[in-house]
Parts: C-alpha cells; structure tokens; sequence
C-alpha cells in the first residue's frame, strides 16, 4: 500500500461522512417532506447543503471504485467503516445530535475493527496471474 | 414477543436489503477487478478513459441494478419499520455477508484478522442503533 492508496482510502471515508452529513443538514432544515408530494424532493435538489451533499457522494463513489480496483472487498470495507465514528462525531459537535454511551461504545468497536484490518494485507494474488513471469516464459520456451 | 406474522416480514425486508447489497458489491467489486488499478489506466487514457472502462463493464452495470434494488428495498424498509431497526441491522449485516461472498465468489483470502475485524465492526454498527 502507498501513501496515496490510503490517500484514496481517507477520501471514501471522508466524503461518506460529509456527503451523509451535508444531506442530513440539507434536509432538516426543509420542512417535512410527504411521499404524496414528491416534487418537494425535487426541489430540495437545489438546496446549496443537498447539493454539496450529493457532489460528495459521487466523489464518494468514484474513490470506493478506485479502492476496490486496487483492495479487497474485505478490506476496503472495514477499513473505511471509520466515516461512522466521523459522522457520529461532526452528528455531535456540528448537529447537536444526543449521542449515547452504546453508540460510543460502537464507535470503540468500530474503531478496533479497522485497526485489525488494516494491519493485513490489502489484496490477494490470484494463483493463476504471474505477469511479470509470462513474457519471459515465453520467450524460453519458443 | 413479536408476533410471527409480524417478525417474518422484517426479517424478509432485513435480507432482502443484506442480499441486494451484497450482491451489488460482490458485482462491483468483481467488475474493478477484471478492469485492473484504475490509477494506472487513468494514467494511460485520462479520466474519460478510465470512466469509459468501468461505465461499459457488464458486472458493474449489473452491479449498480443490485444496488438500486437495495436502496428501493432500504426505502419500503423505511416505510413500514423504524429506522433505528432497519438501518443498522442491514448495515451490520451486509458486512459479515461481505465477507463471506467475498470469500466464496472473489476467493478473497478472508483469514482470522478479517473476520474479526469483520465482526467487530458489524457489532460496533449495530450499536450504533442505541
């Protein structure tokens, strides 16, 4: 893993956690929204906060794409499960939201969880690919 | 004690949600692996290039159809049980039946660290719920 591997793996975390809490913010500040008036969400779309929001989960996306190109499923998973304990925390600080004892307790297991991950390694070799040797083989054996 | 009439929906709406996503991540994840480092051919074709090759993936389409399936399950979850329920059990969930299609479809090598690691954060998530 190089420094911007985890550069890309910082940025699934962070833009999960902003984009969900730039919508959460985006959407409390709306009134209630009725599913029997569902162009109301349509216009919640150009709220500045719901639209920061949404830019941020396409870079969420793009970067969780470009993590699984090069990191297991079963890597990049836990190891950015870290955006809970920094949605949880700006849920706190910039929300007010009541966060309770469990949920801190969740986030210290959370937080275990991506320390044991990301101590192992982030991609299994497939037993059949050995690029580097294939050019070579051939050349012996033709 | 819930009723079964009543706990056997929920249950059904849980894993329907658990099997989209995972499915939809198995599939995107098997799509970015046939593709190769998307660094590396960003390099080589720019951005366009390296969205083009992941835009025409047949998995990553069928990948993303799961995902929608899941999110409009999560969605008519939402509908008919509390948030507080149906979120963090889904969430947890679908992270040990990662796990586990990752291991049989991606023979992905999900040793002991992985699986606590795993389980770890399906616990800390479902805490999340309190």
């Amino acid at each position: 893993m190089t420094f911007r591997r985890y550069l890309v793996l910082a940025v699934v975390t962070l833009t999960a956690a902003f984009g969900d809490a730039f919508l959460s913010r985006g959407m409390k500040a709306l009134p209630a929204v009725s599913l029997s008036h569902p162009v109301a969400l349509i216009h919640a779309l150009f709220s500045p906060w719901i639209a920061a929001g949404i830019l941020l989960l396409i870079g969420f996306f793009a970067s969780y794409l470009t993590a699984l190109s090069f990191a297991d499923l079963t890597y990049v998973l836990p190891a950015t499960s870290l955006g809970y304990v920094i949605m949880t925390i700006l849920a706190r600080c910039w929300l007010h939201e009541h966060v309770s004892p469990l949920r801190w307790l969740g986030l210290v297991f959370i937080t275990a969880g991506v320390g044991f991950v990301a101590r192992g390694p982030s991609w299994t070799e497939e037993e059949t690919s050995v690029p580097a040797l294939a050019p070579a083989m051939e050349e012996v054996t033709s | 004690m819930m009723p079964r009439s009543a706990l056997l929906p929920t249950v059904e709406m849980i894993g329907a949600i658990v099997l989209t996503a995972t499915a939809g991540d198995i599939l995107m994840a098997s799509a970015m692996r046939q593709i190769g480092d998307l660094d590396r051919i960003r390099e080589k074709r720019g951005i366009p290039g390296a969205a083009l090759a992941v835009v025409t993936n047949g998995r990553f389409g069928l990948g993303v159809f799961f995902l929608a399936l899941s999110f409009f399950s999560l969605l008519y979850g939402l509908n008919h049980r509390d948030l507080s329920l149906i979120g963090p059990a889904a969430a947890s969930l679908t992270f040990v039946s990662n796990a586990l299609a990752a291991k049989i479809f991606l023979k992905e090598n999900v040793d002991r660290r992985r699986w606590t690691a795993a389980l770890f954060v399906c616990l800390g998530v479902a805490l999340l719920a309190f």
